[in-house]
């Protein structure tokens, strides 16, 4: 009687063994038995969705090296290029010219929208295309305009290496001008560090980026989020790439898969993007 | 042998030093030939004198040159009377103890990253130069200014603190003997006999409030625009340059930080070859 107790538990033990590894298997095996460096940089946007992915696959397998430096579009598709990086990443579709003469091949893992933000506080909850073509111009200089406070409103853009100025002032401005008087900033976090900190700022985030410290502002009617950008009723989206220069290397290759799995998708969506799987 | 050794030491050494004073003007050749094909475009004058806008095809950096000449000038202006008295009050006016643990202090200082003083001045200044300044967004010349000016003091402190223990001693007793009170010393005596090494801290902290990019790229805004007020946002060359580089390197406007960059280091140089004239003119006198 105790003996087969005794059996029953080192049975059950072994075959809890045998399981074990298998309850891990995942496409992060994948990356079993490599070793490398990957580089990648460029679209302040993907960065969370990088960094995840990036420190599941080293702390799976402590032989592979992934960096992720920021940068902006612009240079993501210049340092992949000139091949300083082995990724590129790009919060814009590269032009024509640039997929050309790099020899670009890109990979789409997300959708996201560009949103218009201000601080919690502000009472401005919706505005149309033309006001917002407004206030970019300098033409609205006032909150009180748009039945807010009656302060100037203070204006935040990004650089112009951004892919997400490029998305918003494509789809948003309608190529409209944006006022010289525009303060800069220098990445999607640094956009919404400032927003959060001046409560009469009016600037644009990724999607993803939004939390409890900015307020997202409806645009023609649409309030900015994951589902009405999945539905195509919010204009302003743009694809998240990440570009190689030719066919990527070994590794490379498998970490780009690697965002494309289920398990990559997952990252994507908890990064507050749309999974296009 | 020896004579040999000798030599092969010297030969060294004059190598090093053309290969160190070749790098400087190496750099320059290079960013006047990357500037190039902007030069040959539109003039140098129109690119001096002309406004940002890359859309537009004026790649003119006059804002960022006169944001960066105001941020600095200013800087200095607020932080020499500070720094004056602070070394004053270390080397003579104060308790002898208190003095030299605020030296140290000081000392400390001068070692903390720029990032850290641009990261204090978001939280910190922005927020009350925003209240203050009358509806403006909060970074602008005057926040860069304030921030860049405890930035730069550290260094004109133990500047001035140096030249003012080299005034010599005898001055000093004499001063004394004559019943003179230590801020009569300070004034009369130790100022006029260390102007030359104030006026060169003065060129350095200038420099080093000129040459920084983080407190600027952080906290004055980086519009584009000649700076109309203390409270408008505005972009220095540095910032510009940072700012800037992330652009296609095919387009115009990358190539225009290259006249930029020639511009600071002309600064630069301005400034260094005032700092050895003021040198040389000491060392005449003596």
């Amino acid at each position: 009687m105790k003996r087969t107790g005794i059996v029953l538990l080192i049975a059950v033990f072994c075959s809890a063994l045998c399981w074990l590894p298998l309850s891990f298997a995942g496409p992060i095996d994948a990356f079993k038995g490599e070793k490398g460096i990957v580089k990648i940089s460029g679209g302040t946007a993907h960065i969370p969705v990088m960094k995840e992915a990036a420190r599941r696959i080293m702390t799976a397998n402590p032989d592979i090296q992934i960096t992720i430096a920021g940068g902006g579009s612009g240079v993501g598709i210049k340092q992949v290029g000139e091949g300083l990086v082995d990724i590129g990443n790009s919060g814009r579709k590269p032009t024509d010219d640039e997929i050309k003469r790099f020899n670009l091949k890109l990979f789409m893992w997300a959708l996201d929208g560009v949103a218009l933000i201000v601080h919690p506080k502000n009472k401005v909850a919706s505005l149309s295309k033309a006001q917002a073509r407004d206030i970019f111009s300098g033409k609205i200089d006032n909150w009180k305009t748009l039945g807010g406070e009656d302060r100037k409103i203070n204006l935040y853009t990004r650089d112009e290496a951004s892919g997400t100025r490029e998305v918003f002032w494509e789809k948003a401005l309608g190529k409209g001008t944006i006022a010289k008087g525009a303060n800069v900033v220098v990445s999607n976090g640094a956009m919404k560090s400032a927003v959060s900190q001046d409560p009469y700022a009016i600037g644009y985030v990724s999607v993803g980026h939004i939390d409890k410290t900015v307020a997202p502002v409806a645009f023609e009617g649409v309030v900015p989020a994951i589902e009405t950008v999945v539905s195509g009723k919010y204009a302003v989206s743009r694809g998240l790439y990440s570009n190689t220069k030719g066919e990527p290397s070994h590794l490379t290759k498998k970490f780009l898969d690697y965002l494309f799995t289920d398990e990559g998708q997952k990252i994507v969506a908890a990064s507050g993007f749309i999974a296009v799987k | 042998m020896n004579s040999i050794k000798e030599t092969i030491v010297e030969r060294a050494l004059l190598l090093s030093t053309i290969v160190s004073g070749a790098v400087t003007l190496i750099i320059f050749g290079f960013m006047f030939f990357m500037a190039l094909p902007l030069l040959r475009e539109g003039n140098i004058f129109q690119i001096l004198t002309g406004e940002w806008s890359p859309g537009g095809g004026s790649y003119g950096i006059l804002p960022m040159i006169v944001s960066t000449l105001a941020i600095s000038c200013l800087s200095v202006a607020i932080s020499f009377p500070v720094s004056i008295g602070c070394s004053g009050f270390i080397g003579i006016l104060g308790p002898r103890r208190l003095g030299r643990s605020l030296r140290r202090i000081v000392q400390v200082m001068t070692g903390i990253p720029t990032v850290i003083y641009g990261f204090v001045g978001i939280f910190l200044l922005v927020p009350i130069v925003r209240e203050l300044g009358g509806g403006g967004s909060g970074m602008s010349v005057i926040t860069a200014a304030l921030m860049l000016s405890v930035l730069i003091s550290p260094t004109m402190i133990l500047f001035f603190n140096d030249s003012f223990e080299r005034v010599p001693a005898p001055y000093l007793d004499a001063t004394d003997g004559l019943g003179a009170s230590a801020v009569q010393k300070l004034v009369y005596v130790i100022i006029p006999n260390a102007k030359k090494g104030i006026i060169i801290g003065l060129i350095l902290a200038f420099g080093r409030a000129m040459g920084d990019t983080l407190v600027a790229l952080m906290i004055a805004g980086n519009s584009a625009q000649v700076p109309g007020s203390i409270f408008d946002s505005t972009r220095t060359l540095t910032a510009h340059i940072a700012l800037v580089i992330a652009a296609d390197y095919e387009s115009l406007e990358f190539k225009s930080i290259f006249a930029c960059g020639m511009v600071l280091y002309l600064f630069a140089s301005a400034i260094v070859i005032g700092i050895r004239y003021f040198a040389f003119r000491e060392r005449g006198v003596e």
